[in-house]
Parts: C-alpha cells; sequence; structure tokens
C-alpha cells in the first residue's frame, strides 16, 4: 500500500468535517468501547489473564528463530510447503508464482492485513487473475477501490447509503435499504467466486509451533469457504505470529475478540493444517505458507520488541481520542490508531511516517485496553525522540523543546523564566483572564483561548503554603 | 543466502545469539510445547458445563433441543424442519445415515455436500460449555462443507462430551486422534457479520440457522 503518512495533518484536517464519516466514527466508538467494557466485565481475571498472554507471546519472541523452524518443520511434515520472504516485493513473487505455476484464473482471499501491506491484490491482478475479497467489509472497499481504514472492522467509514450505491452498480439489481438484504445480496454475489476459485488466499491470526497449524478468526464463514474449497490454499502471514501450543491459542482467544468487540467468543476459529486426504470429498490439495518478515525482524531484540505481541483486536485504536475523531485513513498506511503509529514508522521508515508518533494525546488509554499489555505510549515516544535527533520536526519545533530542555536542567534558571513568564501571561490575559492570541503557537488560540495563569507558579504557591504552616505552629 | 537463511540470522543477530540455532534451543522449544502450560481461566469457566453451554448457545442464536435417544434424532429433526418451513431433506455425515430417516418423513443423503442443499446434519467432536461452541474435525466420512455451505446447520452433540474449557477439548483430541486434523473447525453460532454500519446480521457466508440436538 502507497504510505500517505506524511500527510496525516492535511488528511486530518479533512476528515474532521467529513461528515458521513463523523457520525460512522461516533456510532462505531459507541459499539466498540461499551462492548469491550461489557466484554471484559465478564472475565473476573482479566488482568491476570493478559499478563499471562503477555509473557507467552515475549517468551516466543525472545525464541523465535526456534519457534518459526519447529513450525516450519510441523508444517512441512503435515504436507504443507513453507516460503520465507524478506521483503514485500518477494512475498508477492512468491504469492504469485504459485498462482501461475498452477494456471490459476480466480483467487478468493479472506481478510488479511499482511497482504494489504505488501499490496498483494495489485501484484496478482496486474498479472491478469481475478481476485476477489470476501470478508464482507473488505468486499465492499474492493468495489469502492480504498483501502481499509479499521483493522477489524474495515469499512467502518462507510454508510449503509454508501454500500447501497456501490451494490446497486456492482450488482446491476435495485437499490437496497436495509443492511440485512444487502448482507445476503452480497452472500449470494460471492457464494459463485467460492465455489469456482482456483486459490483461497487467507492470512493468519496466528500459527502454531506445535503442530504446523495455521488459525483464522472470523464471524462470517469466510475463511473457512476461502480455506476448504479451492484447490489451493496459500496463507500470507507475519512471522511474529507464531504461538507454542493450542493451549496458548485457547487463552489468547479469550482476549481477543473480547477486546476487538466484546463477545466471548468469534463464529468461526478455522484451524488449517496441511492438505486434503486422497479420499475427502472437500480441502485443497496444496497449502502454500508465506512467512514474511518486511520489517518485523527490525523489531527484534529491539527497545521496541512488545510491537511483535500484538494480535490485531484493534482496540488500541477503538479507545484512541484522536483515532475516534479522524478515522483510520488520516494515518496514511494499513495500521491506524496508536500501534499504526508505532509499526508505521518501522515498517515505512520513521522519515515516512512524518506526524504518526505525535498523533496522540498520551492519555494512555491504549495501553490499558492492550489484552497484551504493549506500552504503546512508551514506544511512539521513543519514536518522537528518535525523530528529534534526526532532526526529523520542524525548526521551530526542535528549537522551542532545545530550549525547553536547556531550562528544564537548569533549576534556579528556571524557577526564574516561570515566574516571569507565569506573570507575563497573567498580563496577557487582562480583565478577563483569557489569551486570544499566543505568539509562535497561533494555532493553537485561533479556536479557543487560552485560560491566562493567576500568576504566581506552583513553586511559589507551595512555598507560600509551607511558610504559613509552620507560621501556624 | 536463501530469504530463510537471513531471516534467522536477522533474529539471531538482533537477539544477540550467535551462529545458527542450536539443537539445545530447539530441545528447550520442544520441552516447552510438551508441557502444553494451561492459562489462568476465569470463574465462568469452572461452571457445570453442560449447564453453562446451553446459556452460551442462548447468547449465540444456536437454537438447542434434547432428546432421550440418538433413535430420536430424526423425528426432532423432522419437527425442526417443519418449525422452520424448510424442505423435508438433508445432507449428512456417514455415522448418521443408519438413522430410521424414512419413518421421520426425511430424505437423508450421505454425500459430499452440494451449493443448493439447504441443511447440513454433522455430529461434532466434542463440545465446550465455557463458550457454547462445537468442535467439529473433517474426515473423509466426515466433511467439513456439511456444516459450512448449507443455510441450515444441525449438529448432534452428545451430553458426555461437553467439556468446560477449550483447553479441554484440545486435550480430548490430542487424547483419542493425536494431531488436529487437516480441518479442525470450531463453530459458535450461526455466521454473522456487522461490517455495515457495525449493525449485526445473522447470516453472512455461512449458516442462518446453528440448531443442536443433545443427545445421551
Amino acid at each position: 500500500m502507497q504510505v500517505q503518512s506524511m500527510h496525516f495533518k492535511q488528511t486530518a484536517s479533512t476528515k474532521l468535517n467529513d461528515a458521513v464519516l463523523q457520525k460512522a466514527l461516533k456510532k462505531s466508538k459507541s459499539k466498540f468501547v461499551d462492548g469491550r467494557a461489557l466484554g471484559v466485565a465478564e472475565v473476573d481475571n482479566w488482568e491476570d489473564i493478559r499478563t499471562y498472554a503477555a509473557a507467552l507471546r515475549d517468551r516466543v519472541i525472545d525464541n523465535l528463530d526456534a519457534y518459526l523452524i519447529e513450525f516450519e518443520r510441523n508444517a512441512i511434515r503435515r504436507g504443507a510447503q513453507v516460503h520465507w520472504a524478506e521483503t514485500a516485493e518477494e512475498a508477492n513473487a512468491i504469492v504469485l508464482g504459485i498462482a501461475q505455476k498452477n494456471a490459476v484464473k480466480t483467487i478468493t482471499k479472506s481478510k488479511s492485513m499482511v497482504t494489504e501491506e505488501i499490496a498483494l491484490n495489485g501484484t496478482l491482478i496486474g498479472a491478469g487473475i481475478r481476485v476477489m475479497e470476501t470478508d464482507l467489509g473488505e468486499y465492499i472497499l474492493q468495489l469502492a477501490d480504498e483501502a481499509p481504514s479499521h483493522i477489524v472492522a474495515p469499512a467502518v467509514h462507510k454508510s449503509k447509503e454508501q454500500v447501497a450505491e456501490l451494490f446497486m452498480n456492482a450488482h446491476h439489481k435495485p437499490r437496497l435499504t436495509d443492511i440485512p438484504s444487502m448482507t445476503r445480496e452480497a452472500r449470494e454475489q460471492l457464494r459463485s467466486h467460492f465455489l469456482g476459485a482456483d486459490m483461497g488466499i487467507s492470512g493468519a491470526n496466528f500459527i502454531v509451533a506445535e503442530t504446523g497449524t495455521t488459525l483464522t478468526v472470523t464471524n462470517e464463514g469466510n475463511a473457512d469457504l476461502v480455506t476448504t474449497l479451492p484447490r489451493i490454499h496459500c496463507v500470507v502471514t507475519g512471522i511474529e505470529k507464531v504461538i507454542p501450543t493450542m493451549e496458548d491459542f485457547a487463552t489468547l482467544i479469550r482476549l481477543l475478540p473480547r477486546s476487538a468487540i466484546g463477545q466471548s467468543i468469534v463464529n468461526y476459529l478455522t484451524l488449517t493444517t496441511g492438505v486434503k486426504a486422497p479420499d475427502e470429498s472437500d480441502g485443497p490439495e496444496q497449502m502454500h505458507i508465506v512467512l514474511v518478515d518486511a520489517g518485523r525482524t527490525k523489531l527484534v531484540g529491539s527497545d521496541m520488541k512488545d510491537m511483535l505481541r500484538c494480535i490485531r483486536c484493534g482496540a488500541c485504536m477503538n479507545h484512541c481520542p484522536v483515532y475516534q475523531n479522524v478515522g483510520g485513513h488520516a494515518y496514511g498506511w494499513v495500521y491506524p490508531g496508536p500501534m499504526g503509529s508505532v509499526l508505521t514508522p518501522t515498517y515505512v521508515g520513521i522519515e515516512n511516517a512524518g506526524d504518526l508518533p505525535n498523533a496522540a494525546t498520551f492519555c494512555g488509554e491504549c495501553q490499558v485496553v492492550c489484552p497484551v499489555k504493549i506500552p504503546l505510549p512508551d514506544l511512539m515516544r521513543k519514536w518522537r525522540e528518535r525523530q528529534f535527533d534526526m532532526k526529523l520536526r520542524p525548526f521551530g519545533e526542535r528549537a522551542a523543546i532545545s530550549l525547553w530542555g536547556f531550562f528544564v536542567q537548569r533549576p534556579r534558571l528556571y524557577a526564574l523564566a516561570t515566574r516571569i513568564g507565569a506573570r507575563v501571561a497573567s498580563m496577557m490575559g487582562g480583565e478577563q483572564k483569557l489569551i486570544h492570541s499566543l505568539p509562535g503557537i497561533d494555532g493553537w488560540t485561533q479556536g479557543r483561548d487560552m485560560p491566562a495563569p493567576a500568576g504566581e507558579t506552583f513553586r511559589e504557591l507551595y512555598a507560600a503554603k509551607s511558610a504559613a504552616k509552620q507560621v501556624a505552629r | 543466502m536463501s530469504a530463510r537463511e537471513n531471516i534467522l540470522a536477522r533474529i539471531r543477530g538482533q537477539t544477540g545469539k550467535s551462529g545458527a540455532t542450536s539443537e539445545g534451543e530447539l530441545a528447550a522449544v520442544h520441552a516447552h510445547i510438551a508441557r502444553h502450560l494451561r492459562g489462568p481461566l476465569p470463574s465462568f469457566a469452572m461452571h457445570d458445563p453442560q449447564e453453562h453451554f446451553v446459556k452460551e448457545c442462548g447468547r449465540l442464536s444456536t437454537t438447542l433441543t434434547e432428546v432421550a435417544d440418538l433413535a430420536d434424532v430424526p423425528r426432532e429433526v423432522a419437527r425442526y424442519i417443519a418449525a422452520q418451513s424448510l424442505q423435508p431433506r438433508c445432507v449428512g455425515w456417514q455415522e448418521f445415515s443408519t438413522l430410521d430417516w424414512q419413518s421421520a418423513g426425511i430424505q437423508f443423503d450421505n454425500r459430499a455436500t452440494k451449493p443448493d442443499d439447504m441443511i447440513g446434519l454433522t455430529g461434532c467432536f466434542c463440545a465446550i460449555g465455557e463458550t457454547g461452541t462445537l468442535l467439529l474435525l473433517g474426515a473423509s466420512a466426515r466433511p467439513k462443507t456439511t456444516a459450512l455451505l448449507p443455510e441450515t446447520h444441525i449438529c448432534i452433540v452428545k451430553k458426555s462430551r461437553i467439556v468446560p474449557t477449550m483447553e479441554d477439548a484440545f486435550a480430548l483430541m490430542r487424547n483419542e486422534i493425536g494431531e488436529p486434523p487437516r480441518a479442525t473447525f470450531f463453530v459458535s453460532g450461526p455466521s454473522r457479520t456487522a461490517d455495515i454500519e457495525q449493525t449485526i446480521v445473522i447470516g453472512a457466508h455461512g449458516p442462518y440457522r446453528v440448531h443442536v440436538i443433545l443427545v445421551p
């Protein structure tokens, strides 16, 4: 996917004025946030499970090479072919190669963020292969020629009127008005594609080292059809998705759907291991697993390795006040919200990620709701520091921070400067005690006044109070 | 060097380990896996599994009835089909073909599912009380598509095969079968989507209805 993250500020402004998007975001916010709260409240030892899950993910990430080798060994033993891709281009070439070698003309896909990352559809379609997205949200976006704006609910930014319009034009049928009819029409449209496809491509929520199993989580059942009906099944997934055992999956699945939407379980947990037996009536004859690096090894062992624990539930974005107001497209790449603000600079380069590490209020809610306890604000702060050190921030901002740094390291000077500053700001506030315009940061005062400080600093007030107490004694 | 070697070498380098992954490290991974450690369970997972299963099925929109004997299944299927105004015809797993479908007035076919089949009848390997989930293990006599393509999925569940948690289901699978078969498939209610305006609609790509018949 083309990186547009450097335009975050501009896009965010546009998105704030997009009435359809704002309505959609308001609606989804209540569903995601309230839904999760209810789902989590049912689990009396939620914190214990989070702690256990974070540790189990860490164990794998710290020994990733050994777990990948074990996964590969078992997958091959069960009849799958395992491929490794260092880059997006390599991954695309591998999948295209499999398709061309087997004279594949049509492909059905179930939702996969890694294939969005590597822009697989473009490669396949460019080679003359018909690719159908089958997750309802992804299908809508394929018709609209848009990228997902959320990792769990890709079409969350679309209104039902917009979907009705897309379906009417694509299906050549009368315009529908209610959501169940639209869902049924999509089902009917996609059925023939499911049945006729030569190859199915899925992602994987997890891959299990113990058995060589790949695992997909859906509510719609599309991943089941995609992995069962075509003669070839190809899994494209990131190298960090490996977990040791089925028991570990049982732990993680207690966290994932509850964190994502508050469901106790998703409708379909699809475990696929190897190829069909000769006497089986369904299942693929070939199974290919493409293990994609594309930036992930940069995180291994680094000060940002915690990010590799991520299980892609979307809770961090659902609870982020910035995401809640600008939506996913503003972030300009595959992964929006706080997890995206950490991953995008890693995968596409900090020089292309612009304002993302700053697209946060640092309220800390993302870390609170993360099912695997990723310290997202800390990781974003690390990117801010790096941006500063690499001189990637505007001169004015860097100068201001350097100046502040100078004072803050000299406590007496700092006390003097804040004393002067507080008095000047107090005078600027006048009778109304409101500052209408701040030189240098007038963007902030364009839409609101800044309340003027009282004139004394905290330290002065503290000292005065302590002195008063002494006298009273 | 191949992509595989490069990726593994980068991981080694980043974690400060030298050389290739050692036999000792792989043995440690095997040993860890072999312990099959279980994570902490929420207290509701310890409830009576059969009771909890019934409750959770309700939350998932899975309908449920109980019969006194496996031989009563065809009659119950006929009742359900009539109540749903469906055609009295279903495709099902081989193990149920010996039941007396004829006297219940149902045409039962044991064959691979076709796209226009409306009702699929399966059993399950076991069921999970904690979440109201059915575990189906695909095999030549138990094709997964029977549970997937038709709009209605009827599943016969032995009450004694309802285990408390998913961990228990995996343990049972390990004991009785060994490794997971190619198609290992957990079903929790009819398929659904909320992709348009986050409005939940039952019936996406999988079945619209899941009906469980509990048997002794």
